[in-house]
């Protein structure tokens, strides 16, 4: 497999005018769109993970490392940053690193599960301008986001939004991961982001992290991805979506916001080692641009790797550019493609063109993860999945014949075994 | 806005210069604009330290057909809160 879609095999130039999408294309001479995943920690082990978080990396970046690599973003004017994980405020040395960025003219909007936002440290963010918070909650009722998130998480998620609130926080963002199981809930999202004086986010659901495990389970159906398009037309200026669902786009009207695969071009993820990755979903070695600690840091990695550079030009080949809606979603999601099994210059799996569906009924290899930080352990609130299936639903269930005759065997013929995973 | 009028750029935000023109951040209200060619960056570097718009549209050498859509940028600029009257 190559690793990013067909390109020219001379450089095109960038072109000196037309739409800002264009100019993305050929990259920034800074991220846009940074996360910053400061910690591999996590007090959670969400089923999704993108980052496979958990346990801390022992080579985590340290306090002057991190304080150093802000000072970098200030001096590349890099206004504002995504910080997530793992769990940020588990960091110990956390709210001395907002407070540096804040004082080095870096915004930080970070990710929480909301455990550890008290009143106390609900008054300090609503304090400052530079900062801004993003709740996770997957589910509108707890039935459907704890075994997600993990018991409890939706108490805490309400807690923390209902502190925010009471500090005189308005707009920090309510952010829920799109499944098969709450694409019903939008409206009730709606109101609960409504009720706490919230802005809502809905993100795509990404194969990536612990996600590729239960993608297959949880990833939209074909007639919810519709329901959710429509619901974006209808609502989108109010919502937000951090760009993700730009493969829906092929449904006619483009969805606000940025069209394109940004990976490389005007997005990044610095992991919390100091790996510097193409996009928050694809931390993986195949998307390893360089590291921040080596000589140049983070400006010499995003200006000058090689990665980056072949990923700032525009597709040129592949399957998809041949479709009628090509300049609608621009061949979807990479990280997608990448950790399905899919080819990166090919359609989307959740292309709904159903142009991916025969690839993915074929055979495919999936790349798996390069890393893995989950708990080895047990963890408090542990999430329990909806549905453990142990048979494959189309397969009869072997009963008792009768309430009396509880042998294992009994009712089952001869054949292909019923009990296999589906 | 006229070409009379006195404007700067406001002191919450920053510009970042990139090739197509430059990054435009407001840190109050987080909000993120495009100025989209280097001409209107240079143009609206130029506000503060200009007597009033039609000067710094001079200094930055917009040509007299053009003024008219740089007014209208200005004035898009300006409705976003990025541009302050002085």
């Amino acid at each position: 497999m190559t690793l990013v879609p067909a390109r020219p095999a001379t450089r095109p130039e960038r072109p000196s005018t037309g739409p800002l999408i264009d100019q993305f294309e050929f990259g920034l001479d800074a991220p846009i769109c940074l996360t910053w995943e400061l910690t591999y920690a996590c007090n959670l082990a969400c089923v999704h993970c993108l980052s496979s978080s958990g346990r801390r990396d022992p080579r985590e970046l340290t306090t002057e490392e991190c304080k150093a690599l802000i000072d970098e973003f200030e001096r590349m004017q890099i206004f504002y940053v995504n910080i997530g994980g793992g769990e940020p405020t588990v960091r110990p040395d956390f709210w001395e690193l907002l407070d540096y960025a804040v004082e080095h003219h870096v915004g930080v909007k970070f990710s929480t599960n909301g455990f550890r936002i008290t009143p106390e440290r609900a008054e300090q963010l609503a304090a400052t301008d530079y900062v801004d918070v993003q709740v996770s909650l997957d589910g509108a009722t707890p039935e459907v986001n704890d075994p997600i998130r993990g018991l409890g998480t939706y108490d805490a998620a309400m807690r923390a939004m209902a502190n925010l609130q009471a500090a005189g926080m308005t707009d920090f963002k309510l952010s829920v991961v799109c499944t098969r199981h709450n694409i019903g809930q939008l409206d009730e999202f709606k109101a609960i982001a409504d009720r706490y004086g919230a802005q809502l986010r809905l993100t795509r659901l990404r194969p990536s992290g612990r996600g590729a495990d239960v993608w297959q389970d949880l990833h939209p159906l074909p007639e919810q991805q519709r329901e959710l398009y429509d619901w974006l037309v209808a609502n989108g200026d109010r919502v937000l979506t951090g760009d993700s669902f730009f493969h829906l786009s092929a449904y006619g009207e483009a969805l606000p916001g940025l069209n394109l695969c940004g990976a490389g071009r005007v997005v990044c993820l610095v992991d919390p080692v100091g790996d510097v990755y193409a996009c928050p979903f694809a931390i993986h070695d195949q998307f390893l641009a360089g590291n921040v600690r080596s000589p140049g840091g983070f400006d010499e990695v995003w200006k000058h790797s090689a990665l980056f550079e072949d990923l700032r030009s525009p597709q040129t080949g592949g399957a998809c550019t041949q479709c009628s809606a090509f300049d609608a979603c621009r061949g979807g999601c990479m990280a997608a493609k990448f950790f399905t099994g899919l080819p990166l210059d090919g359609p989307d799996p959740e292309c709904v063109k159903g142009n991916s569906a025969a690839a993915l009924a074929g055979e495919r290899v999936l790349p798996g993860s390069s890393q893995d930080h989950s708990h080895a352990g047990p963890v408090r609130n542990q999430p329990v999945p909806l549905t453990l299936l142990t048979r494959r639903p189309d397969q009869p269930v072997a009963r008792p014949v009768s309430a009396c005759d509880a042998s294992p065997v009994a009712g089952l013929s001869a054949g292909p075994s019923a009990d296999r995973p589906g | 806005m006229q070409e009379r009028e006195a404007w700067r750029l406001s002191g919450s935000v920053a510009l970042r210069p990139e090739p197509f023109g430059a990054l435009a951040y407001d840190f109050h209200t987080r909000r993120l604009s495009f100025l989209k060619t280097p001409r209107l960056v240079d143009v609206v570097r130029r506000l503060g330290d200009s007597n009033d718009v039609g000067t710094a549209l001079t200094a930055a050498e917009v040509p007299d057909a053009e003024r008219p859509s740089y007014l209208a940028a200005l004035t898009t600029l300006a409705s976003g809160g990025l541009l302050e009257e002085r």
